[in-house]
């Protein structure tokens, strides 16, 4: 009996998810219409997707290994054997695209997964207890900000020894202020809320108002914003590898093959040309995705198409 | 107001104080190893310990930093290892190549990021709309140095439109002194054939980094023109019967223009940073690649007197923006 109950129960809360959550699904269906509608977004989508697969799958896609050198086929042009050519020492230029796919994105979630809960963590600090702490924390965001972002990714590089792992660390240490500032602002904003005045009220810990109340607002914030900024950090990093103070060869990376193919420019355009051409697609992708997410995610915006 | 641009400033010399820290930290506390870099990795004890004495090195990391404050107030970095001269005297001759490079640039961003950007809010969605809206997300999606590589290309090797590199044409002097900029030099000295010398050499990396600049400034254009010609008081100017073209730039492009103020200024800015790659690729001799070439030989006084320059002049720029805006817009209150 007591069973039969239970499942009875069990039964009408399956049934009534739907009901229950019918404004998250309108507003799901609704974000996906958008998205849908929008054709500069498909095409960043688009990139973003085929960026993926080429990074997730480059052993099997790529023709060739993209280290390996062999010196018989230096700067061959482009041909049906190697679709874009081969580079100095005679790799084959697209698989190592294909494999410099790989290496971008990982830059931009290895710096992402490092500043999303940095920012958020000095951020939700200085939003929600304020006072001296608030003042540490912002000031000295500050004066990261004072400095041109390639200009200080370049100098900590540089201390730390150029490197793949470098650049991340330094790309990171110049983005966190962005988000800290971010996070800083949506807690003071809903800091004053009545529903946080209620939960106070109630007793319930900072920890807790914190961790249920504030934060998930904050990440959908924060997350908006580095779509926004993926793009600018694949060009930074390309620039640090094309000035020699990032990636180092063999690394498949896209600025590095510029920068080598530097001194190839005028009799075999191919190399230094395909992995520029690259890196201006990869950023463009993630430049219209961002620009696509923020519009959608923009409430204004989003009254106004209903 | 005053007490704003009061505070604004007081935030100013902490930011200061704070890059200056900062480059001490990163140059003195987590450096790869300077010495040995200049040396080699074989050099003989004495000989690394003799240089260490030289640089200062050998010293407790608080007299370090003391003596390094002090080198600052006055202006003075030391010598720089690769050049051998005096840094200080070094930027003086680098910076202003950079300055001039950057006003070309923010010139040509300002006409044509400005015009392109009015065009594009007034045929909303239209061909023109759509093409100038490709062409600044390409434009801000470009990295700098790769198309530099191609302008060099086909503007040097094929069109023969742009000298290969440096500031002016080896048979062509440099102007007497006065600003440091080429381009006003020779004028003042009325030396025409070397201000169009300097022009030529200036144009291949002025419109690379102006481009990329131009896409901003359009794109803040842009959508700040929109927010306003959809505003009431733009439909009863047109009711009234005034010409379009009093309505778009008396009207609306006026009330337009702060964010556009505030977008240049921020410009500014980023070119201190794209001329860093700009200057490298088309071999112009200014603080950019002074800079990138003193990290490559890790190079440590050059390398503080550049960087501190370099965020001194972006601090500053961003001093004027903000200043700027509180004393544009009628509204904000402080």
């Amino acid at each position: 009996m007591v069973s039969n109950l239970a499942k009875e129960n069990f039964q009408n809360w399956i049934a009534s998810w739907g009901k229950r959550h019918s404004s998250e699904i309108s507003d799901f269906k609704e974000t996906v219409y958008l998205i849908r509608k929008s054709p500069l977004t498909m095409v960043g989508l688009a990139v973003i997707l085929i960026l993926t697969i080429m990074a997730i799958f480059a052993p099997y896609i790529a023709p060739y290994d993209p280290v390996t050198m062999h010196l018989d086929n230096r700067l061959a042009s482009p041909s049906r054997a190697h679709l874009l050519g081969t580079d100095e020492l005679g790799r084959d230029i697209l698989s190592r695209i294909i494999y410099g796919a790989g290496v971008a994105l990982k830059i931009v979630l290895i710096v992402l997964a490092i500043d999303l809960p940095l920012g958020i963590l000095l951020g939700l600090a200085a939003g929600y207890f304020g006072g001296w702490i608030d003042e540490i924390i912002m000031r000295t965001a500050d004066i990261f900000m004072a400095f041109p972002r390639l200009i200080l990714a370049m100098a900590i590089g540089t201390a730390l020894g150029p490197s793949l792992r470098n650049t991340m660390i330094a790309i990171a240490l110049t983005m966190w202020p962005v988000y800290a500032r971010l996070a800083r602002g949506e807690t003071l904003s809903i800091k004053e809320r009545t529903f946080i005045e209620a939960e106070r009220a109630l007793g319930t810990s900072n920890f807790r108002i914190l961790v249920f109340n504030i934060l998930p607002i904050c990440i959908s914030t924060l997350i908006v914003r580095a779509t926004l900024d993926m793009g600018n950090i694949i060009r930074i990093a390309a620039g640090m590898s094309f000035l020699g103070l990032g990636a180092q060869p063999p690394t498949p990376d896209w600025g590095l093959m510029v920068s080598t193919g530097r001194n190839f420019l005028v009799n075999q355009w191919w190399v230094p040309t395909f992995p520029g051409f690259a890196i201006l697609l990869a950023v463009f992708g993630f430049n219209l995705l961002g620009d696509g997410i923020r519009d959608i995610s923009d409430p204004h915006l989003r009254r106004g198409r209903q | 107001m005053v007490k704003y641009v009061i505070k604004r400033l007081i935030l100013f010399v902490i930011v200061i104080f704070g890059v200056v820290t900062i480059t001490f930290f990163i140059s003195h506390v987590i450096p790869a190893d300077p010495v040995g870099a200049i040396l080699g990795e074989n050099a003989p004890q004495e000989l690394v310990e003799k240089m260490e004495r030289q640089l200062g090195l050998d010293l407790p990391l608080g007299q370090q930093y003391t003596r390094y404050l002090k080198g600052l107030i006055n202006w003075n970095f030391g010598i720089s290892l690769r050049t051998q001269k005096q840094v200080s005297e070094d930027l003086r001759v680098y910076f202003p190549a950079t300055i001039e490079l950057a006003l070309l640039a923010l010139l040509i961003a300002i006409i044509f990021g400005i015009s392109i950007g009015i065009i594009s809010a007034v045929k909303r969605n239209q061909w023109p709309d759509n093409a100038s809206r490709v062409f600044s997300l390409v434009g801000i999606s470009m990295p700098a140095f790769w198309l530099g590589l191609l302008f060099i290309l086909i503007l040097y090797y094929h069109l023969g439109l742009i000298p290969a590199g440096g500031r002016l044409s080896p048979s062509i002097s440099s102007p007497p002194m006065v600003s440091g900029l080429y381009l006003l030099d020779s004028l003042i000295a009325g030396q025409f054939r070397t201000f169009w010398d300097a022009l030529y050499h200036l144009l291949g990396p002025a419109l690379v980094l102006g481009w990329i600049q131009t896409a901003y400034i359009c794109r803040v254009t842009r959508s700040s023109m929109l927010e306003v010609l959809n505003e009431e008081y733009i439909r009863t100017a047109r009711v009234k019967g005034l010409k379009e073209k009093v309505v778009i730039f008396k009207h609306a492009f006026r009330n337009a223009s702060i964010p556009v103020l505030t977008m240049i200024g921020i410009s500014f800015g980023y070119m201190l940073e794209g001329s860093v790659l700009t200057e490298t690729v088309f071999g112009y001799p200014g603080l950019g690649r002074y800079a990138v070439n003193s990290f490559l030989s890790l190079d440590l006084n050059a390398v503080i007197g550049s960087v501190t320059l370099i965020a001194i002049c972006y601090a500053l720029s961003n001093l004027i923006v903000d200043l700027l805006y509180a004393a544009l817009d009628p509204r904000i209150k402080y």
